[in-house]
């Protein structure tokens, strides 16, 4: 088997799903200059609701299997859409112009509240993803890929060249850049900024739906805690590419997918085996920190200065 | 059109604007100078709802709007064209504008007014694909005042718009601001320079420390020993 090419299949599935919730973090960053680290949770919770309603589906239904996992999905992105708006509401607006510290803080705690409560609806065990797609295997010069990776890949990439849709084309997305560029001013255009920012979280938290879905589905499992490391390593992502830019986050997100699992597939051969892949986890903070120390704006963050 | 009274506003801790009177009838040009910190940027931005009023009424038309949010107060016709022009930096000249509109929701008509903004400034027509950022201070001056115009506003409020320009560039904003106003828009200018603002408009308010001290027709202003003094720098 053809290690090189082999990790280079998952770690661009694994990036895929970074660079997703990576831009749910850089997007609200761009706009309000919070880290919202409540935003893994959110895929949590995608993740969730998804397992509750194809479980329910697959059980009592006889609908195709991918159908179900379509409805799934358009289950779990209101609720998140309605989490993502909750945090804003409840959680950010009144810190709204609090030191940066204070909605930090209230981020961690929105993080903690969502696991216990998810803890409390959907149990303390992992959850067995149920695995109703056919995992169809192919061969490729002497990798393989499966069918759920390359459905995750397609995913992600239609759902960033969406986003990108709306952001640069629509008359919403204008409106975003134009508040993330200068609220006051956007406000005076007519911009009802307060609203432009429960559409960003809502948006974003959207999108963790999905990777919600695509975790569980990739990895056959959903658990209350998966949304901590994920989101911390989305994080990670968007810091790569440049947090509060779109492209970076992309980017980032399929870097760090491939620095994993590329780390993941050598570390044991380079260290003699003392190490092994189970110290994957260790390449996104590896890359972090990398990046603060050398460059902390980013590969495409934009160099301090530029505004007018 | 408008009539502001009693205004009081505090800006970071301390009271900027202290109780002021004035009024701007429809179709006047009428401006208010003063010295750096005497308040006048903070009365703009209690006008466009930026700032909150300690106390005293803002009535627009005949309708107290300061519990109006910013953001309808464009829809109701006021513009601003703020200081340092606010222009965001990292959307195109185009997409400037159109947020100048984005209040309205006539997109063929905006797109006309686009039009007649890139015919007064041709300029601004070779950048439309450029970003904000990149204009030079002259440049984004004029997008300044043409994002401000694709609302069509019926009250428009310049603040400083000389501010770090060239003599020519100058001259070229203050014509356009007098064509706006030939067009019938009302117009409030705040300026530093006392001498341009005077010459186009048909009344001034002097204000010193947050409060109006004198108020009157240009002619009259232009005459007067303590404005020629303070504002003109003459010696007499």
């Amino acid at each position: 088997m053809d290690t090189f090419l082999q990790q280079i299949i998952n770690g661009l599935t694994l990036g895929s799903v970074y660079a997703v919730v990576a831009l749910g973090y850089t997007m609200v960053y761009g706009i309000i200059q919070l880290i919202n680290f409540a935003h893994g949770e959110v895929v949590m919770i995608g993740a969730m609701v998804a397992f509750t309603v194809i479980g329910w589906l697959a059980a009592n239904t006889t609908l195709p299997p991918l159908l179900i996992v379509l409805i799934g999905t358009l289950a779990a992105i209101p609720a998140c859409v309605a989490v993502g708006y909750a945090l804003e509401i409840f959680a950010y607006r009144r810190l709204r112009n609090a030191p940066r510290l204070a909605p930090l803080i209230t981020a961690i705690g929105a993080s903690i509240v969502l696991q216990q409560l998810a803890m409390m609806i959907w149990s303390r065990n992992p959850l067995g993803f149920p695995q109703i797609i056919p995992n169809t295997v192919y061969h490729i010069e002497g990798a393989t890929i499966t069918l759920i990776q390359i459905a995750i890949i397609a995913t992600s990439v239609l759902l960033m060249a969406g986003l990108t849709f709306v952001v640069y084309r629509t008359r919403l997305g204008v409106a975003m850049r134009a508040a993330s560029q200068n609220a006051q001013i956007a406000g005076l255009m007519g911009v009802n900024v307060n609203q432009i920012i429960a559409a960003t979280f809502m948006l974003g938290a959207a999108l963790a739906a999905v990777a919600g879905v695509m975790v569980g589905t990739y990895y056959g499992i959903a658990h209350y805690t998966m949304g901590s490391l994920l989101g911390l390593k989305a994080f990670c992502a968007a810091v790569l590419g440049g947090i509060g830019n779109l492209a970076g986050a992309m980017l980032g997100g399929m870097l760090l997918g491939l620095v994993e699992a590329l780390g993941a597939g050598y570390i044991g051969d380079l260290t003699n085996n003392v190490f092994g892949s189970n110290y994957q986890d260790v390449f996104a903070f590896l890359v972090l920190i990398a990046v603060l120390v050398l460059r902390p704006s980013g590969l495409l963050g934009e160099r301090i200065g530029e505004r007018a | 059109m408008l009539e502001v009274s009693g205004l009081r506003v505090s800006y970071g801790g301390i009271n900027a604007v202290k109780g002021i009177d004035f009024t701007v009838r429809a179709g006047e040009m009428v401006t208010l100078i003063g010295a750096n910190g005497a308040g006048k940027t903070t009365t703009l931005k209690a006008l466009t709802g930026l700032l909150r009023p300690a106390s005293g009424s803002v009535r627009y038309n005949g309708e107290d709007i300061v519990a109006v949010p910013v953001y309808q107060r464009v829809k109701m016709g006021i513009a601003l064209v703020p200081e340092g022009r606010g222009i965001f930096p990292r959307l195109t000249v185009e997409e400037n504008l159109d947020m100048g509109a984005y209040s309205r929701d006539d997109s063929v008509a905006a797109g006309a007014d686009r039009d007649r903004v890139y015919a007064l400034f041709p300029r601004l027509a070779e950048r439309r694909r450029q970003t904000g950022g990149t204009l030079s201070g002259g440049e984004q001056q004029m997008l300044a005042i043409g994002r401000a115009m694709m609302s069509r506003p019926r009250l428009l409020l310049l603040d400083e718009p000389s501010m770090g320009l060239a003599p020519l560039m100058v001259q070229k904003i203050f014509a356009t601001i007098r064509a706006i106003a030939a067009e019938g828009v009302t117009i409030l200018l705040v300026e530093q320079n006392a001498k341009l603002a005077l010459e186009i408009c048909q009344r001034g308010y002097v204000m010193e420390s947050g409060e109006i001290t004198l108020h009157d027709n240009v002619q009259a202003l232009l005459a007067n020993p303590q404005v020629r003094r303070a504002y003109l720098g003459e010696d007499l």
